[in-house]
């Protein structure tokens, strides 16, 4: 009963925080070791739908882990072990009946590294829907159109679609890479640094990018950049040693944050 | 204070540019010493076999003259082989490899089984002609037939194919694994789509020195019973055949000077053989040359 009662009020809390849209991904208590490396230590987190949510914090101290636990690819390395739960849509990801591969068609995921297969830009994009069974070469033509355009590069590759992606400079094939995860027609899209290996200007597309994005989908951003996290993002997550130190809007993290330590990280004292 | 004196780095620019020279040096005449050598062989293979080289000698069986002798059923019969080993040593090898690197668990006895898949490939292969003795042609009995010989010099050139699969394998980038498991697509999916294609050159590599391996070994093929001399040609995997080294050991080990001839041309068919598979796999590993 008083567990009951307490996890109402600690949820009606959240809800004034963090506003009354919907919630995508609700992590309770997770728990995640490498081995004997405890990398996520009790992650609470409500992340809410058609919005950025940034993933902020020192190397090193657990982004990616998470972002990579709610699509389950950390579970590709062969120590890890995990507690707590994930519900995606209400629906605990660590359950048994739950494929791994029917979540990753819901949430797509761009890497810090542009990763394009060395196949043609068209191949790339209909990877996914291809796997996912799709052979008709008009809807191919179409969803790979629609997703280069929801990119923002089908204009500066239209005309070489047939070429390899890797003939393309690595800001445009970051964008490829989105689009290849709009392809899926995902709900979530989780990016892992995605500008960190770009030049500024290319940096700039994307996080506009993502503005366009996250009409339609929800974001989950891990960034080192602090002013990216505060341009392009409605909540943000400050991890500190595989602890949540703060969650908040952005905008109460960077000008009224509640723990000394984020404010010590974001005024650069530290990171 | 400055740490680097420009004069010092000039005295010494010299010596640095001399080494570098030399080594160099030693390096071209490595490469010159090996061109040298086969160029030699290739030509007193050459000068030798010409004159017996022609449309006879590949039409023409066995035979104890030596201006009638002909490779017909060497030729054949190495075809033949080449018919098993390849499918045979590609599926098992990619195959073994596939798991070893993909499904197997990192552990101990897996481990163990890696160290022991490179070191068979030093294993000589009278050994395992004993050991296709053994089980194809007695166990199992197939007799002295193609399909006895190809399993055995399968077995032969696996540990190879196992070795150089298991090392394209492992240099795809994990970076295309991770973009294709995070969309949604299975192990299979990912292996067929995106590490196999981007493995196959390096695969072929392996798979084509393992392959002129086999088609040029004969002391596993002296151990089944292999015969020399043949007058037809099989009809069928469960005929008895000889292949081109054992011809070419034979015809070589002849007391008539003739003989000599008659064998550098054989040497030559084989030598074409070899350039024929090699291309075939240039060709397709040209197909699959990607860059990431
Ligand atoms: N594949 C792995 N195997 C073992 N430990 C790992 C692995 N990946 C990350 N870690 C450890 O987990 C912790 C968090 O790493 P990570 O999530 O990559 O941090 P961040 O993305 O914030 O820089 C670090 O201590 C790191 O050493
Ligand atoms: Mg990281």
């Amino acid at each position: 009963m008083t567990m009951n009662s307490s996890a109402i009020t600690s949820d009606t809390v959240m809800e004034k925080e963090l506003g009354n849209s919907k919630s995508v991904y609700k992590t309770n208590q997770l728990n995640l070791w490498y081995g004997s490396n405890h990398a996520l230590k009790n992650i609470d987190l409500d992340i809410r739908e058609n919005e950025v949510t940034a993933i902020i914090g020192p190397s090193g101290c657990g982004k990616s882990t998470y972002i990579k636990t709610l699509n389950r690819m950390v579970e590709l390395v062969p120590s890890v072990k995990t507690s707590g739960e994930i519900l995606y849509r209400g629906r605990n990801i660590f359950e048994k009946s739950y494929g791994v591969e029917e979540l990753r068609t819901r949430v797509g995921m761009v890497f810090q590294k542009p990763n394009p297969f060395p196949k043609s830009i068209y191949d790339n994009v209909a990877y996914g829907p291809r796997i996912h069974g799709i052979k008709n070469k008009k809807i191919l033509d179409e969803i790979v159109e629609k997703s280069l355009r929801g990119a923002a590069i089908w204009d500066e590759v239209k005309d070489r679609l047939n070429e390899n992606a890797y003939s393309v400079s690595g800001g445009q094939q970051q964008r490829i890479c989105i689009a290849r995860a709009l392809a899926i027609e995902p709900d979530v899209i989780l990016m892992d640094e995605p500008t960190s290996a770009l030049d500024p200007i290319s940096t700039l597309k994307i996080e506009e990018l993502v503005q366009e994005l996250k009409k339609d989908y929800s974001i989950i951003i891990v960034t080192h950049n602090m002013q990216q996290a505060a341009r392009i993002s409605d909540k943000t997550a400050f991890f500190l040693n595989g602890e949540v130190v703060e969650y908040d809007k952005t905008d109460t993290i960077f000008s009224n944050p509640s723990d000394k330590r984020t404010e010590d990280y974001i005024s650069g004292r530290f990171g | 204070m400055k740490y680097i004196e420009q004069e010092i780095v000039l005295k010494k620019m010299n010596v640095r540019n001399l080494i570098n020279s030399l080594f160099k040096g030693i390096f071209l005449m490595a490469v010159v010493i090996t061109l040298l050598a086969l160029l030699i062989l290739l030509y007193r293979i050459g000068s030798q076999g010409y004159t017996h080289l022609s449309m006879d000698f590949l039409t023409n069986f066995a035979s104890r003259f030596p201006a009638q002798a002909g490779i017909k059923a060497a030729l054949v019969g190495s075809l033949w082989l080449m018919a098993i080993v390849a499918p045979t040593s590609l599926i098992l090898g990619v195959g073994s490899a596939i798991y070893l690197e993909e499904y197997a668990k990192k552990n101990k006895i897996t481990d163990f089984i890696r160290v022991n898949i490179s070191n068979l490939a030093g294993v000589p292969s009278i050994v395992f002609g004993l050991l296709g003795l053994t089980i194809f042609v007695r166990a199992l009995s197939l007799g002295t037939s193609i399909l006895a010989a190809g399993f055995t010099m399968s077995l032969l050139i696996l540990p190879v194919i196992i070795v150089a699969s298991q090392e394209a394998i492992r240099s795809v980038p994990g970076e295309l694994r991770d973009a294709s498991y995070g969309m949604g697509a299975t192990k299979w999916q990912t292996i067929l789509k995106i590490i196999l294609p981007a493995a196959i050159p390096g695969i072929l590599t392996g798979a084509i020195l393992a392959l002129s391996r086999a088609i040029g070994e004969t002391a596993p093929l002296i151990v089944i019973g292999v015969p020399i001399i043949i007058q037809f040609l099989p009809s069928g995997v469960m005929d008895t055949f000889t292949a081109l080294p054992m011809q070419i050991y034979d015809w070589s080990s002849r007391p008539q000077q003739e003989f000599q001839a008659v064998a550098a041309a054989g040497i030559i068919v084989l030598m074409a053989v070899l350039l024929f598979m090699n291309s075939i796999a240039v060709l397709i590993r040209n197909k699959y040359h990607k860059r990431y």
